[in-house]
């Protein structure tokens, strides 16, 4: 029962693929977004002076890290049901990320010597002019490559949105899967627009990585 | 509340089950990922270019197309495409091994190479055959650099494995599910399965660092008791090797 490769369901799922895709890359720039904000948040939280915050910011990341993002995605969809789906996945795939792009920050935050930290001391700067001027500056900049991998990630997950009716990329090729019996065309297709997305990026990632010196 | 856990208990045979798959799943995927990982890593040291060439294209592949595609791939277009079909579980064992085991790749890639240059040109003054250079000196301490990022990789894989709820094996997930839909617990439901899912993350960490533990013995480091608890940063994955 071997079937051989129909390109009249490549051609015809394309553009219905590509239109799901939009939403795809939607979900991934909106969602590093808010990781990338959180994380900030979150890292900044975590060098609060007061055990009170500390402890159990890192329990939540603990926790938020070391569960699957699809089970928090149904989860959340199933408990907020009143939400839209894809604001739904771009808050969660974003709160996930967060916990992981909140270490990247801190190791940021603990590559900024400590007599910068001493000097804003010195000159009596408030404690938000010392994270706005002199440390958040330096070390935001050193983590933007680990953040762009980060994006990376998130994109190639992205495909568990589809779970939650998010009308993504993968939504659209389970549906023209099924309504017309060409699963192997339209999953091929779907991976490779994944791989000619990703690999790129990747390589412009590990560019700016040397650049700036890792 | 009550109705949800008589009901757990009902069918904790159901769950019981799912949680063997779950674990099933887990272990021999990244059984798989791990032998993937040595093989292509290797590889991408060799000295030809076609071998090299061969590890390149699969690792990036296999990276590149989403974990996701990669298991749909497997389960609805494999059967379409050739007439092989797998049980399911079989093509979450597959697709995980392959994913995984790309990334593993670039991790087993960047520990050989971190090993001093010196250490390498001490073998060859010793006159070590390529092998016992491999396996006595240069691995043992490469294996200790990999050990951190595989435990990151093993925690990513297991939270990869509700994917298979996905493809109607009968894992954790899909127990918990059906209890959920059963009994309309939604909160309860999938609270108890992030718990559950925790709790074998926080497992199996424990585990690699008793491996890590070992590992460092053997090359004459120790390290306190303390260190067995701590869990892995995120940092260190994004920063081995590019491990993404």
């Amino acid at each position: 029962m071997n079937q051989s490769f129909n390109w009249d369901a490549v051609g015809d799922s394309f553009p219905l693929l590509l239109e799901g895709f939009r939403v795809t890359l939607l979900a991934t720039v909106l969602g590093t977004l808010v990781a990338a904000v959180l994380g900030l948040a979150i890292a900044v939280a975590g060098r609060a002076p007061s055990r009170l915050v500390t402890v159990p910011v890192k329990a939540v990341m603990e926790f938020v890290r070391a569960t699957p993002l699809l089970v928090q995605l149904v989860g959340a969809a199933a408990v907020f049901t009143s939400v839209e789906p894809l604001t739904i996945g771009i808050v969660v795939l974003g709160i996930h990320y967060a916990t992981y792009t909140s270490e990247v920050y801190r190791a940021g935050i603990d590559g900024v010597p400590k007599g910068q930290w001493e000097a804003c001391r010195a000159l009596s700067l408030s404690p938000r002019r010392t994270w706005q001027a002199v440390i958040l500056p330096q070390a935001v900049r050193n983590v933007l490559p680990a953040l762009g991998n980060y994006a990376i990630s998130m994109f190639k997950e992205t495909p568990f949105l589809a779970v939650i009716t998010v009308q993504e990329m993968v939504f659209e090729a389970r549906k023209y899967g099924t309504d017309h019996f060409a699963y192997t065309e339209v999953f091929t297709l779907a991976g490779l627009i994944f791989l000619v997305a990703s690999y790129p990026t990747s390589l412009l990632m590990r560019k700016l990585e040397k650049r700036l010196g890792h | 509340m009550s109705d949800f856990f008589s009901t757990l208990l009902d069918e904790f045979p159901q769950v019981r089950a799912g949680l063997w798959v779950t674990l099933e799943a887990t272990v021999l995927g990244s059984l798989l990922a791990l032998l993937l990982s040595f093989v292509l890593g290797l590889m991408a040291g060799s000295k030809l270019l076609p071998v090299r060439g061969v590890s390149r294209v699969v690792v990036e592949f296999f990276r590149g197309t989403s974990l996701y595609i990669q298991l749909f791939w497997l389960y609805y277009a494999m059967p379409q495409l050739t007439g092989y079909e797998l049980t399911p579980l079989l093509c979450g064992i597959v697709a995980f091994g392959l994913n995984y085991g790309a990334y593993g790749a670039e991790i087993v890639r960047g520990a050989i190479k971190s090993v001093p240059r010196a250490q390498y040109e001490a073998a060859v003054a010793l006159n070590m055959t390529p092998f016992h250079r491999m396996r006595k000196v240069i691995m043992p301490q490469a294996w200790v650099q990999m050990i951190p990022s595989f435990t990151n990789l093993l925690i990513q894989l297991l939270k990869a494995t509700p994917l298979l709820w996905l493809i109607s094996a009968a894992d954790l997930m899909t127990a918990v599910e059906h209890i959920r839909s059963r009994t309309g617990e939604t909160l309860t439901a999938y609270l108890l399965l992030l718990a559950a899912y925790f709790v074998l993350a926080y497992a199996l960490t424990l585990l690699m660092n008793l491996l890590e533990r070992a590992a460092k013995r053997r090359l004459g480091l120790h390290t306190g008791a303390g260190s067995l608890l701590k869990s892995r940063t995120a940092e260190s994955a994004a920063t081995a090797g590019g491990a993404r």
